[in-house]
């Protein structure tokens, strides 16, 4: 069952149309990207999820059925503008924003344990957030995303302003998350870390979905038929001359552009025929990083505002 | 419900467990009382410097010696002017006093002279003229041939004693205006501060929230209303906890320091002229008086009265004080201009209040006492002064009602508010907020 859907909603603030009738549907056990430029719409989507904001129109569902308050506790969201109370101590943060979601004391307890333990910050328990570092901070912050177990957990730019390390222990817990069946809902601008976590994603633009699928369907459809080869040595020109280069890589591969219904087998043919010893045969997908520029800078919508 | 009280802890706890709590908690009292200390100090003060005033008395209505006052010490002389004067320049006195004969028994005045090389101070020409016209008054009287009892009929005082037309009408006396005006004002003023500065507590605390984006991830868990009622009860409840420790530790600290620096308690040494004037029997039963009229107050109705009034009050203003907080951006300038419709009732509320204790049954009092802004103020003020019944019950109702109003205004400006950024808000907006919700 799918964990996540929207059916035609649509938020307007005052004269502007924020959300213009969304509707998607995350596969069961996908880990979900929410991706658009700033503006386009994304935060308010977030927000009508976690009930912060309600829909003008249509509906939310999260695990089969309508949002509503009692799914509070089964919501983890970490915004993009991360934000914890200063003066408070960790453990007395953590704990207060968990028993908010709904958590007995005992339950918020063993949690918090749980998580200080797997982190190892188990020192950290009575220092107050201003003393912690930004990166430290964020990690609070993920755990009070998760603290109370969530079945939907939506993380807005999560791994902004962490180092390498701290990157990866986030995405691992990530990918954890997603194994124990919780729902992620990812939301950022940085492709490549789209194209790494995701596998499943919606595009927004201006208000609208523009494009929805499995990453790796969505590279494919964007295939340009365009392909990298490597030799020891040159390419012979007899060679070159039948195909169009479009470009050198920085380690001397070939970047070979097939007219359209000629097959990669075709080019491979050939140049075994010309007897070169070829290191690196392979097809060059866009990524998503061209899809999303090529989309938003071309999809010119109806504008739904007057 | 259960997560409003959560909130309500939070924000209880994290206040009332700072440093800058207990500090100002305890450091107030003890400030207001060092303050009345150094004020009585400053007010008992006495000149130190000894003076020596020699008299000629060329009248004559000096009959024995002069005696000495505790920085004063006369001498009568018979020597000329001249001479004198040449012992003031040698420093063997330090003042000359003439009196000049009294040439007409029935002339209103008298001019006594005043040689020295420096200037007539105050508290000196209060005691030179009391001491001649004494010595003259009874001079004049020996003279005319008055007795002494006669003299003392002509001296006595009037006052007006209010009693009630019907029997059980209110026992009121000439003491009930001066301490119903002293309850009042400081109950109202009470108010207007704690009005103040909790309200502008609650304020900076859900502008905080915004600007630090903690109320995204808060809204994620609580409605925007239980986040802000929460708040605002969470403050009141550190404001009601600091007046009462107040309200106990500020008369302990001043006896205290009275006793420890042997001063009169501070009450009695802003009236201790008026006492001194009078005999002691009558300062007593003057004490005595008050003491009776305060015991007399309806505290049975004022207090549980002043306390709906406080939250009815605190509710009210706070409420606003958190929408503005909600609308206010990073700028705190900016931004300030969204406060004064919040700070002008208060201060004007204050105004009418000092007008009010003055007359508490004029018709600006019934008004003010109605208006829900003024009346949290203003009804306090009146309270000693035993106000018509309808007229509280009706203030009150209005109040309420008001405050409840207002709160439900409130927050959904403030639902609207927290959420929105970089963008500065006026008047405009906060009403389409209002209405719109």
């Amino acid at each position: 069952m799918s964990l996540l859907k929207l059916d035609r909603v649509l938020k307007q603030y005052e004269k502007v149309t924020a959300v213009n009738n969304v509707s998607f549907e995350v596969p069961e056990g996908a880990i979900f990207g929410l991706l658009g430029p700033n503006g386009a719409g994304k935060t308010s989507i977030i927000r009508m999820i976690t009930m912060i904001t309600r829909p003008d129109e249509g509906d939310i569902y999260v695990a089969g059925k309508v949002v509503g308050r009692d799914d509070i506790g089964r919501i983890g969201y970490m915004p993009e503008e991360r934000g914890l109370y200063k003066k408070m101590n960790v453990q007395d943060h953590l704990l207060y924003l968990a028993r908010l979601k709904g958590l007995s004391k005992k339950d918020a307890n063993a949690a918090l344990d749980y998580w200080f333990d797997r982190f190892g910050i188990e020192t950290w328990r009575k220092k107050n957030i201003e003393e912690l570092s930004k990166g430290m901070q964020q990690k609070i912050q993920f755990i009070a995303t998760v603290v109370h177990d969530p079945t939907l957990i939506i993380l807005d730019e999560p791994f902004s302003g962490l180092d390498p390390i701290n990157t990866n222990l986030i995405k691992d817990e990530i990918y954890e998350l997603a194994q124990k069946g919780k729902q992620i809902v990812f939301s950022t601008h940085r492709m490549e870390q789209v194209e790494e976590i995701c596998d499943y994603i919606v595009l927004i633009n201006k208000g609208e979905n523009v494009l929805e699928g499995w990453v790796k369907d969505i590279k494919n459809s964007f295939r340009e038929n365009l392909f990298e080869v490597q030799v020891e040595g040159e390419l012979p020109e007899s060679l070159l001359s039948q195909y169009e280069q479009r470009d050198r890589t920085r380690e001397g591969g070939y970047i070979v552009q097939l007219p359209e219904g000629k097959a990669g087998n075709a080019l491979l043919k050939d140049l075994m025929d010309s007897g070169v010893v070829v290191t690196t045969f392979k097809e060059v997908l866009p990524s998503l990083n061209e899809i999303f520029i090529k989309h938003v800078g071309e999809y010119n919508p109806v504008l739904a505002t007057a | 419900m259960d997560k409003i009280l959560l909130i309500i802890q939070r924000e209880y706890l994290t206040r009332v467990k700072k440093k800058s709590f207990l500090l100002a908690t305890l450091l107030t009292p003890l400030g207001i009382a060092a303050f009345i200390v150094v004020a009585s100090l400053i007010f008992g003060y006495e000149s130190d410097e000894s003076k020596r005033i020699v008299v000629i008395d060329e009248s004559g209505v000096i009959t024995g010696g002069i005696k000495d006052e505790a920085s004063i010490k006369f001498s009568l002389s018979k020597k000329s002017l001249e001479d004198l004067k040449q012992e003031v320049r040698d420093e063997k006195f330090d003042a000359i006093v003439v009196i000049p004969a009294v040439k007409n028994l029935y002339s209103k005045d008298l001019q006594v002279l005043y040689y020295s090389e420096d200037g007539l101070t105050l508290d000196v020409e209060s005691v030179v003229k009391n001491r001649v016209k004494d010595y003259v008054r009874d001079y004049k009287a020996a003279q005319l041939g008055l007795e002494e009892k006669s003299l003392d009929a002509l001296s006595f005082s009037t006052s007006v004693e209010p009693e009630p037309i019907d029997e059980d009408g209110e026992n009121a006396s000439k003491m009930t205006g001066a301490i119903g005006a002293g309850i009042g004002t400081i109950m109202g003023f009470v108010m207007y501060l704690t009005i103040f500065i909790y309200g502008m507590m609650v304020m900076r605390s859900v502008q905080e929230e915004k600007t630090t984006r903690i109320v995204e991830v808060m809204i994620s868990s609580v409605k925007p209303f239980q986040l802000m009622l929460g708040k605002i009860i969470g403050v009141g409840l550190v404001g009601l906890t600091q007046v009462l420790i107040w309200a106990a530790l500020i008369p302990l600290v001043v006896v205290g320091l009275s006793f420890f620096f042997g001063l009169e308690a501070p009450s009695s040494s802003a009236s201790a002229d008026a006492m001194a004037a009078m005999d002691p029997e009558e300062a007593e039963n003057m004490v005595l008086l008050a003491m009776t009229e305060i015991q007399n107050q309806n505290w049975w109705a004022i207090v549980p009265l002043f306390l709906i009034y406080f939250l009815g009050g605190y509710f009210l203003y706070a409420s606003m004080f958190a929408a503005v907080g909600s609308a206010m951006g990073e700028d705190q300038g900016e931004s300030q201009a969204l406060t004064i419709p919040i700070t002008i009732p208060v201060v004007l509320a204050i105004y009418i209040m000092f007008a009010v204790v003055q007359a508490p049954n004029s018709t600006l009092a019934m008004w003010s006492s109605q208006f829900p802004l003024f009346s949290p103020i203003v009804m306090p003020a009146r309270l000693a002064f035993s106000p018509p019944i309808w007229e509280v019950a009706l203030s009150v109702f209005i109040l309420v009602v008001t405050s409840v109003f207002f709160v439900w205004l409130s927050a959904r400006i403030y639902r609207t508010g927290i959420l929105l950024y970089g963008k500065k808000i006026g008047f405009k907006e906060l009403g389409k907020w209002m209405v719109r919700g």
